[in-house]
């Protein structure tokens, strides 16, 4: 099966001495849904703006489908969708215009481009808006917009840069929804995303940026493998007033109703249960601490430190 | 894309046999000028095609042509939807020049080379509105586009660099025109007598200034951080070079020193070169200027497309 993204020693210095790529390689495959996480600063909008054309990159490769973007650019970018972090239409025209404009520019005359818009709009339910102009939308619908327009000349890879930044959680899910869909119908998904939820949620497979360089590209579930201490929440019956000792289970009292366990990999959780019923402490309920991909990505961007 | 390439050769060997004709009364070598007006269009062309030969190898389903239309349509549009500042401005101001320095001051200050002071303010009150407007519409509209981010609309999509270069001339080239004509008419209510001697001239000039400008116009939006940095050129620049170009006055009438200092101002010859169009007196050589307005499209051109493929003023 052939990569739908291929990126080889991709290297970026802005003019200002920031040093943002320093040889990023990385290959993501056909029909992949793929997340790419880091933190702020690391990377991630440059790697995307490169790919899109939007920054210049200092050297290295990147090709779409095989297709090198440098000498085959045409070719190459009819294949590519990108939904930008930051809203890039004009404000003062029609959504509808928006969107015809956008398949215009991917060679789609306006006859063969209204039944795709009609299609699009209506799927990410903004057909009902088609006439209004772009700055009467509210956030979310502005979101939807960026969407439409990325995916109006059925593109094979779709990035997506952010894509539900100052989202509320409805529109959020909806949106995961949607792109599941598309995903399941082919299309290749790259995401980057500061909610670490929704990587989880949505990816197959992940990469790690931190300062430039990947510091890790594997398999979700293998990447979830690897963590060794997992938090749990612990809501008790009665309160506490100084914290119980177990031995192999590190504790901590949030509160005198709330205690935070970290139960490593090779213990099994049952242990400590007994353990708290011979104490005569009775749990009422349990919960992770947070989420297990946020833990391994901060243990990650630490260790890189 | 065939039809698109027959029209340009045509359109190129239209200006060519123009030129040499005009050297012809002039009594100039028409070869020369034949292959001079031929050359920079053909070394323009040459760098369009250079830069997308190995882009359009597998063209797959992009069509090339669908896009310039789609952008040379929305850069219509847009200065068609604010008709009231684009197109009635130019009318309303033009008149006021028309009452007071034709109809009110004119009389009082008799004939300039020949002509009534109206009529031969006419060709240099055509050109001065259809620089500023071809210059205004691009570097507004693409410093527009800058500002909005929708500039990544175009640079995400598979369109090459002189795609995007020929959409916004082309819109700069039809205000230009349209503003042209506007102006023309103006001119007929106050002048009504008034009659092109050159048509051919005055068309060829109308179309060179205005893709002319509109270069200067994208060179200007592409190096512009700022709205002050879209009006200073305009405004420090370009309007009192227009009226120290001979708009209202012919050079003759200065004294000598002033008269060699108008010779290097770049707008005397397009002002020029339109008057002799449209009345048949000019301060300058036609062939000379012809071929000076052609030399600064070519430089122009390979300029803009130069900026836009390092990347400059719209990729970090």
């Amino acid at each position: 099966m052939t990569n739908s993204l291929d990126i080889s020693d991709l290297k970026k210095t802005y003019p200002g001495g920031t040093e943002a790529l320093k040889g990023v390689s990385l290959s993501v495959k056909e029909g992949d849904f793929y997340a790419l996480l880091g933190p702020n600063g690391a990377g991630k909008s440059s790697i995307i703006g490169i790919i899109g054309s939007l920054v210049t990159k200092s050297s290295g490769s990147v090709k779409i489908f095989g297709v090198d973007i440098d000498t085959n650019f045409t070719q190459a970018k009819s294949m590519l969708g990108v939904v930008s972090q930051e809203i890039n239409f004009s404000q003062f025209e029609k959504v509808i215009d928006i969107v015809v404009n956008q398949a215009g520019y991917y060679g789609i005359s306006k006859s063969k481009a209204i039944p795709k818009v009609e299609n699009i709009l209506k799927r990410l339910s903004l057909w009902d808006k088609r006439n209004d102009q772009a700055r009467t939308l509210s956030g979310g619908y502005k979101r939807r917009l960026m969407i439409a327009k990325a995916l109006i000349h059925e593109p094979r890879l779709l990035i997506l840069d952010e894509p539900t930044a100052g989202v509320d959680i409805e529109l959020r899910k909806e949106m995961w929804a949607f792109l599941k869909e598309i995903n399941e119908k082919g299309t290749t998904i790259i995401l980057t995303t500061h909610y670490l939820e929704e990587a989880e949620q949505l990816c197959r497979n992940i990469g790690i940026i931190d300062r430039g360089d990947i510091v890790a590209n594997t398999n979700m579930k293998d990447l979830l493998g690897t963590l060794n201490v997992q938090g749990f929440v612990l809501d008790l019956e009665k309160p506490l007033h100084e914290i119980p000792k177990i031995e192999g289970f590190p504790l901590k009292l949030e509160d005198p109703l709330t205690l935070i366990v970290a139960v490593n990999k090779d213990r099994s959780i049952n242990s400590l249960f007994i353990e708290l019923s011979n104490l005569n402490i009775k749990v009422k309920s349990m919960r992770n601490e947070s989420n297990r991909l946020e833990e391994l990505f901060i243990e990650m961007v630490s260790a890189n430190d | 894309m065939i039809s698109l390439y027959l029209i340009l050769i045509f359109i190129l060997f239209a200006l060519a046999f123009t030129s040499s004709s005009l050297a012809k009364a002039r009594n100039q070598s028409q070869a020369l000028w034949f292959w001079l007006t031929l050359i920079f269009p053909i070394a323009i062309l040459f760098i369009a095609i250079k830069d997308t030969k190995e882009e359009e190898i597998p063209i797959n389903s992009f069509n090339t042509s669908t896009a310039l239309r789609t952008l040379i349509t929305r850069e219509i549009r847009r200065f068609l939807r604010i008709w009231i500042q684009t197109l009635v401005p130019p009318a309303v101001t033009i008149s006021l020049y028309f009452v007071i320095f034709g109809s009110l001051i004119g009389p009082r200050i008799g004939t300039m080379d020949g002509f009534d002071y109206i009529q031969y303010m006419i060709p240099g009150l055509i050109m001065l509105s259809v620089i500023t407007n071809s210059y205004n519409n691009v570097v507004s509209s693409f410093y527009g586009v800058k500002f909005q981010k929708s500039i990544e609309e175009l640079l995400i999509s598979p369109m090459p660099n002189w795609s995007i270069l020929l959409g916004f001339v082309i819109g700069g080239v039809v205000r230009g025109i349209i503003i042209g004509i506007i102006v023309y008419f103006v001119s007929l209510f106050f002048y009504p007598s008034f009659e092109v001697v050159n048509p051919g001239l005055t068309i060829l000039v109308l179309f060179l200034t205005t893709i002319l400008f509109s270069l200067m116009g994208f060179i200007n939006a592409i190096f512009a951080d700022s709205f002050d940095d879209i009006s200073i050129v305009p405004t420090f620049i370009l309007t009192p070079l227009i009226y120290l170009g001979g708009v209202f006055y012919s050079i003759n009438i200065l004294p000598d020193f002033w008269r060699n200092i108008s010779m290097v101002n770049p707008m005397l010859y397009v002002v020029s070169t339109f008057r002799e169009g449209m009345l048949g007196v000019s301060d300058v050589s036609i062939p000379f200027a012809l071929g000076m307005i052609f030399s600064f499209i070519g430089i122009l051109t390979g300029l803009c497309l130069y900026l836009l493929n390092k990347g400059v003023g719209i990729r970090q």
